[in-house]
């Protein structure tokens, strides 16, 4: 308990970038994002390791940030939607923009979690179909777009990830 | 007119800050020095509060306390009427309900805190259900727990019965649903002398706030100000309650003299916040053998909660849609909402509509079955035509035609076949197939805009203003949340300047800069307030015409030219705005007293067509697949009205099968997510959305409201086919597979064996 009180130091990659905060052991992770390290795309739906709107990747796998222990980080390479594009149209990941073509974002709040759970399904699967998609996305909720318009965005990003290789294949 | 987006999807206006995470929602906010606030809630469901103690190891004297003693003005929530304290005073009448408000700068402690608050209440004795409540078991509410009852009446259905072949009643019930924004309930509020009070937060009708605060504070109109921020979900969930929530915020900034942030966490969220009014429907119904229907009786009844809040309205909506899209010359439907000590019910997308269109949408495939007619055949013969009368009278001048919407339902589905199909294969093996399956539909219909004279009492307002590079701003109190208010809205003032998207400008909902264009509800925003939109837009056009800032006519007009009109009539006359008040149109009548009249200036209308699996040893209810038909007068924009209807089936899909609010003493026990269940992109079908598109004469570019439609038609078309493909007669909603399975050990004779066994595990 004693320990579990006092604050320790952590020290992890955020968005490429090093980071150190101090915080109690066992704080979120999902709140050190969000107030220490302004990180705020990263959101709270349920806190309970259900609804997926927290979660980031840690070390290439995707967590749900409200259920990790901020001393659980350190040491580890975190990306949250900061990390993944810019704002403009130019440095738009392909599934952010996938999601903005397709209708994949509605009230926007389950939509960093949704991004990143796709982006960590492509890493994984490069080309998923059907089901595979429904099975990388089951652990983030939405409760606004029944999902199609989501699976559309994934399948759209397939698609045009699938024609930047075939283009850049051409230009080499 | 020259449409140069309207009808294509566009990307959502605010599209690109959601993709990024850069969108800002209010618990993202920071203002210096700001506290945290949280609620300390009633343990029980009525009594006295006899003391209120403050205990443990908790340096209170850090803290800001505020009880009712606090409110400087009326402790209330002031809506429909003022009824609801803001903070209990001396009574609770629910568990939940607020009592002492915490505010501290460390949510951690804050946390501590609030479960060292220790409220006693001498008990009184409470009621839970419907039941308990008509028979008056307690008087809880008023004279006689009834908030508001309503009585419609078309032709005579007392000496209906007589003529009738057939009589056909059943009892009907539909559970609570939770809204399940993802997006918590949250605000911020400040007070001081120079401003008043502001709160920014997560809602849907900022001038509803606007109106609590003012009254709960006792403050002159221009001293509250209240500001929508990017809101994650609404529903209706963030109607009502979101003044409730802001009101706390602010009596505590005020005490404070900090800035306090109120965010609710999931399970606070879901066990003291409004849910769907659970419901109870009796029909009796007179039909003749070749099934046409005499006489519709109607008696419908909805779980108001422990405060009126917006329960007339809901019941309103409910009963009117109650008789469907039929023809029928006798039609008497009684209704009312009535109190018990459980957190007040309120606003959820469809209004009661999706509980009164359960009970009848069911019933009608039950009546079929009597008098031996298929269920399509039996609503052929019904469906209301334009020219007809429904229920409450209303002549349906709109250009409409419900068979051609079954027509093609029925095609997309492959309904017939499957229907035969499916019926052989769960008979093959003696009926005792492993896996059942069905397929079921329902039709219906759902009125856009406030019932009856709301939108003369509403009575809402737009305004524009264009700046002399070319820009325009719509000024309107409307919301986005998610559903495509800042893209239609831009689509609309675009096409009538003959602009870009992009040169529109959604200004934010605050009350100190945009007029009150009404609540963001009733499927109202497209239709109303975007026909506004389209006004104040071509008056402005012509306004730089009649200067003759802007030359051509034409919708052609190029953006250079747009832009150099602006500049030219600015300088010249100053601001160029215009300004649009709504008229009602003088063609439509309500008589309020006997519930009679023109209900909704138009109606979209639907049929849907669910395909269902039963798993019969689990009784697991999979939908295998889902078209959606629908005329909801010109589309605006595709994806946006689609992603509309799937999100919508989605949450029908989880009011007919999955969410299930579990109560204990008028309180919801399972208020997580892990245990109250809403679909997950592994439980949904294909959602198959497709549009009739007859242009509605008044509405924008000939659109008319969708939101709450698909609310209303997926819960009964699912039930329809699981007693298709099992053969149950399902009569209330959630069908968890707890209940189907007491339904299949319930069927004569038909018992599976691996279900018996099923039901005994």
């Amino acid at each position: 308990m004693s320990d579990a009180r006092r604050k320790v130091s952590v020290t992890c990659e955020v968005n490429g970038e090093r980071a150190t905060f101090e915080s109690y052991p066992m704080a979120r992770l999902l709140d050190v994002l969000r107030e220490q390290l302004k990180l705020t795309g990263t959101k709270e739906g349920c806190g309970e390791g259900e609804c997926g709107a927290c979660a980031v990747e840690m070390d290439g796998a995707l967590v749900n940030s409200c259920l990790v222990p901020a001393l659980q980080a350190q040491g580890t390479r975190i990306r949250t939607i900061e990390g993944l594009g810019g704002s403009d149209a130019e440095t738009l990941h392909t599934v952010q923009q996938a999601f903005l073509t397709c209708g994949g974002a509605q009230c926007g709040i389950c939509t960093p979690g949704m991004i990143l759970a796709a982006v960590n399904l492509f890493a994984r699967i490069p080309q998923p179909n059907d089901v595979q998609i429904r099975e990388g996305l089951a652990g983030n909720l939405c409760r606004c777009t029944g999902y199609m318009k989501i699976f559309e965005s994934v399948v759209e990003a397939v698609r045009r990830s699938g024609l930047v290789e075939t283009q850049s294949v051409t230009r080499t | 007119m020259e449409t140069r987006s309207i009808g294509k999807s566009v990307p959502r206006k605010e599209g690109r800050e959601k993709v990024t995470g850069c969108a800002r929602y209010v618990d993202d906010l920071v203002f210096p020095g700001m506290l945290h606030g949280v609620t300390v809630r009633s343990p029980a469901p009525r009594g006295r509060i006899r003391e209120i103690r403050f205990e443990g190891d908790i340096p209170w004297s850090e803290f800001t306390i505020v009880t009712a003693k606090d409110v400087c003005g009326k402790n209330c929530v002031a809506l429909l009427i003022e009824d609801q304290p803001c903070l209990a005073d001396g009574f609770v009448n629910h568990c939940e309900e607020p009592v002492v408000l915490l505010a501290h700068p460390d949510k951690y402690l804050l946390e501590e805190a609030r479960r060292n608050v220790r409220i006693e209440i001498e008990p009184l004795p409470a009621i839970f259900s419907i039941g308990d409540s008509l028979a008056r078991k307690e008087i809880i509410w008023g004279q006689d727990n009834i908030f508001k009852s309503f009585r419609v009446e078309k032709g005579d259905v007392d000496k209906a019965w007589a003529a009738a072949d057939v009589i056909v009643a059943g009892e009907y019930a539909t559970g609570a649903q939770e809204q399940l924004y993802i997006e918590p309930q949250g605000v911020i509020a400040q007070v001081n002398d120079a401003d008043g009070v502001t709160v920014w937060g997560s809602l849907q009708c900022p001038y509803y706030v606007h109106k609590a605060l003012v009254t709960l504070f006792g403050f002159p109109q221009d001293r509250v100000r209240v500001i929508q921020t990017e809101t994650g979900g609404g529903f209706g969930g963030k109607e009502e309650y979101p003044s409730m929530i802001a009101a706390h915020a602010a009596l505590l900034a005020q005490k404070s003299g900090h800035p306090v942030k109120i965010i609710y966490d999931r399970a606070e969220d879901m066990v003291a916040t409004t849910k769907r009014h659970p419901s109870k429907t009796r029909h009796r119904t007179a039909v003749t053998r070749d099934g046409k229907i005499l006489a519709m009786d109607i008696d419908f009844t909805i779980d108001g909660g422990a405060f009126e809040t917006l329960s007339p309205v809901v019941l309103s909506r409910g009963t009117i849609h109650a008789a469907g899209p039929y023809q029928c010359p006798n039609v008497r439907i009684r209704s009312r909402a009535v109190a018990t000590n459980a957190p007040p019910h309120g606003a959820f997308r469809g209004f009661g509509a999706p509980q009164s269109v359960f009970a009848l949408e069911r019933h009608l495939d039950r009546v079929a079955a009597a008098v031996g007619i298929a269920p399509d055949e039996l609503r052929r013969r019904n469906f209301v035509r334009q020219g007809d009368t429904l229920a409450v009278s209303q002549i349906v001048k709109e250009k409409m035609g419900m068979n051609a919407l079954l027509d093609r339902a029925f095609a997309l589905s492959d309904y017939h076949a499957k229907r035969r199909r499916f019926a052989e294969e769960n008979a093959d093996s003696h009926g005792r197939a492993a896996i059942k399956r069905g397929i079921g539909f329902a039709s219906f219909l759902h009125g856009a805009g406030f019932t009856g004279s709301g939108e003369e009492y509403l009575a809402s307002e737009v305004a524009m203003e264009a700046t002399s590079n070319g820009t325009v701003h719509v000024l309107a109190g409307s919301t986005e949340m998610g559903q495509g208010t800042n893209t239609i809205f831009s689509q609309i003032a675009a096409d009538a300047l003959g602009l870009d998207c992009d040169q529109i400008k959604i200004l934010q909902p605050d009350t100190a800069h945009v007029p009150n264009s009404g609540p963001t509800v009733a499927s109202r925003t497209a239709m109303i307030v975007g026909k506004l939109v389209e006004s104040a837009a071509l008056q402005l056009k012509k306004t730089l015409l009649d200067s003759g800032a802007l030359k051509s006519n034409g919708a052609s007009a190029s953006v250079a030219n747009f832009a150099q009109a602006c500049a030219k009539y600015i300088d010249a006359h100053g601001p160029l705005k215009s300004f649009i008040k709504y008229q009602h149109p003088t063609d439509l009548h309500w008589d309020d007293e006997h519930y009679r009249g023109d209900a909704y200036g138009a109606y979209a209308w639907a049929v849907y067509v669910a395909e269902v699996s039963v798993d019969m040893r689990t009784a697991e209810v999979r939908v295998e697949d889902f078209v959606a038909v629908q005329e909801v007068g010109r589309v605006i924009n595709p994806v946006l009205a689609a992603g509309q209807i799937e999100g919508g089936v989605a949450q029908g899909i989880g009011f007919a099968l999955y969410e299930n609010v579990v109560w204990q003493e008028g309180r919801m026990v399972n208020a997580q997510m892990t245990n109250y269940v809403m679909p997950t992109s592994m439980d949904l079908p294909p959602i198959r959305v497709f549009f009739e598109e007859i242009p509605y004469e008044r509405g924008p570019a000939g659109a008319k409201g969708i939101g709450e439609l698909p609310l209303d038609g997926t819960a009964p078309a699912i039930a329809n086919a699981i007693a298709h493909a099992t053969g149950v007669d399902v009569r209330k909603i959630p069908i968890t597979p707890e209940s189907l399975l007491e339904l299949l050990a319930a069927l004569p004779g038909k018992t599976p064996e691996k279900m018996q066994e099923g039901a005994h595990v």
